[in-house]
């Protein structure tokens, strides 16, 4: 069997907090492995980590513990805990994608260029970047006069079919969605599942987290069940 | 990805200086002026790098000591240490010019001036630093370009034009004052006048500071577009963690002159790691 895309060997998170010196854990030893073609997802009760896994994975979250291994385009092995920012950023533009719950795009941009965004990054040239970014539109339906204006006054299920797209376009070979179903109407997000189970079958590998359990069982290649990490005493406990 | 700036153990200090200095200030003495011979530290050991097309943003409050570090790097005060070499991109455009390697510290004034009419830009927070405010906004631009050694008067005024449209001033207003123009648009013609050499390496220094928000806004969006265009690396320098939001990719945080902290953007506002920058996120948020 081909070897995974990421590994993810004993994660853990651990936020210190110096004003009111306390040691909060998010995530304590996770391990799983997420494969070309797959998805996994990551389920389990609020405040299990499952969105401290992803944060640490696209390094918003600085991991304090364990190893990301993420195998490139060309094979070569790099463990993200240890990467450099640039390696990070240079990561993220050619190969991982993460689409959250929120839209964060600036307040004049048409639709279409912010989709078009990841495309205009690796020098697509403009026209093509937003013949594709139409494209993956009309796919999602999102009406065709919406394209033109900013999806600052868009509705919730609209922005994140904006979001979404945008995620998508560049075709990332690791994909990390964190509920991206979650405010959609059934439509839509049959839509979004669609397309979500066609990116599996071109290749890409994905870590999600579903709002539905429905999704999960529906999407799901491989299901990873974390807990909330021990509070910190018990940890030191451990420890000691 | 190239290197277009490399800033290794920058340091300013105003006053005597005293071998105390050092110790006796910093986020941990909690204060940048030396209680031995009071002067003020205003940076010291500042380090980072810069790649082509990339926005680095320096987060900190008044008196962080940001500001000097790019006052430095534009040559306009030398620094009490360090070194900063700036690499300039190749460009097919320029011919034989550029791509060459320059130590900012080690030159002298004529070749500072050339770096900073030529290859430099600088956008100040108030537009009268940056901009003649006797002469017309298309002259603010005619004169950089002047100084640039582009001579020909009309290929001039076309370009200011095709500039201040670029950045969204009306052609109407190019013989105007910027004395008469909004606050807004003051700061548009001065972000054309630092662009109008096609600048690789562009400070921005609190460019939104002041302005209210729906102006904000389309300052942004400008600065993002034409980074997108002009492939334009930036040091932005800004207290408004929007701004470093929207517009960076990594970030550094400074207090009392040193740097505390570097890292991803996103990173730094999800996750900061020292005490002053988990203060800073938590009450802006």
């Amino acid at each position: 069997m081909a070897k995974p895309v990421l590994q993810v060997d004993g994660y853990g998170k651990y936020f210190q907090l110096h004003e009111q010196n306390k040691l909060i854990p998010s995530s304590h030893n996770v391990s799983f492995s997420v494969h070309a073609g797959e998805l996994t997802a990551l389920v389990g009760p609020t405040g299990a980590g499952k969105s401290s896994v992803l944060k640490g994975i696209y390094r918003s979250y600085l991991p304090t513990g364990g190893r990301i291994l993420y195998r490139d385009a060309q094979g070569h092995e790099l463990d993200i805990c240890l990467a450099s920012d640039h390696q990070i950023l240079e990561l993220r533009r050619r190969e991982i994608g993460f689409v959250t719950q929120f839209l964060h795009c600036l307040p004049r941009q048409s639709t279409l260029d912010v989709v078009a965004h990841p495309l205009f990054m690796n020098g697509v040239a403009r026209e093509e970047a937003r013949q594709r970014a139409a494209e993956l539109l009309a796919e999602m339906n999102l009406p065709e006069r919406l394209w033109s204006v900013s999806p600052a006054t868009f509705s919730g299920g609209e922005r994140q079919r904006v979001n979404l797209a945008r995620g998508f376009i560049a075709r990332p070979r690791l994909l990390l969605l964190d509920e991206p179903t979650a405010s959609l109407d059934p439509e839509t997000a049959e839509c979004v599942i669609r397309l979500i189970e066609r990116l599996k079958t071109e290749g890409t590998a994905m870590l999600a987290i579903f709002h539905h359990p429905e999704t999960t069982r529906r999407l799901a290649d491989r299901v990873i069940v974390l807990t909330p990490p021990p509070a910190v005493e018990e940890l030191l406990k451990e420890m000691l | 990805m190239n290197k277009i700036l490399e800033v290794r153990n920058l340091g300013k200090i105003y006053g005597p200086g005293c071998p105390q200095c050092i110790d006796s200030t910093g986020p941990e003495a909690d204060t940048n002026l030396c209680p031995h011979c009071d002067s003020l530290v205003a940076m010291h050991g500042v380090s980072f790098d810069l790649f082509e097309g990339e926005i680095l943003g320096i987060m900190g409050e008044s008196g962080s000591g940001k500001s000097t570090v790019v006052n430095t790097l534009y040559s306009e005060q030398a620094p009490s240490a360090g070194e900063a070499i700036f690499y300039d991109p190749v460009s097919a455009a320029e011919g034989g010019k550029s791509g060459k390697q320059h130590e900012l510290f080690a030159l002298n004034a004529a070749q500072q001036r050339w770096l900073r009419n030529h290859r430099f830009g600088m956008v100040y927070q108030n537009p009268q630093r940056g901009l003649n405010f006797n002469i017309t906004a298309g002259g603010n631009i005619a004169e950089r370009l002047l100084m640039s050694d582009l001579m020909d008067y009309g290929a001039i005024r076309e370009r200011a034009k095709s500039l201040l449209a670029r950045t969204e001033v009306l052609l109407s207003r190019v013989d105007d004052l910027p004395k008469n123009f909004s606050g807004g648009m003051q700061q548009r013609v001065q972000i054309a006048k630092a662009l109008a050499t096609r600048p690789p390496l562009l400070f921005l220094d609190e460019v939104t500071t002041g302005l209210d928000l729906s102006v904000q806004a389309r300052i942004l969006d400008l600065i993002l577009e034409i980074q997108q265009e002009l492939k334009t690396s930036m040091i932005v320098v800004t207290h408004d963690l929007g701004v470093i939001r929207l517009l960076t990719g990594r970030a550094i945080v400074m207090k009392y002159g040193r740097v505390i902290e570097a890292g991803l953007t996103d990173q730094i506002l999800e996750d900061p790691q020292h005490a002053y920058t988990q203060r800073l996120v938590a009450s802006a948020l």
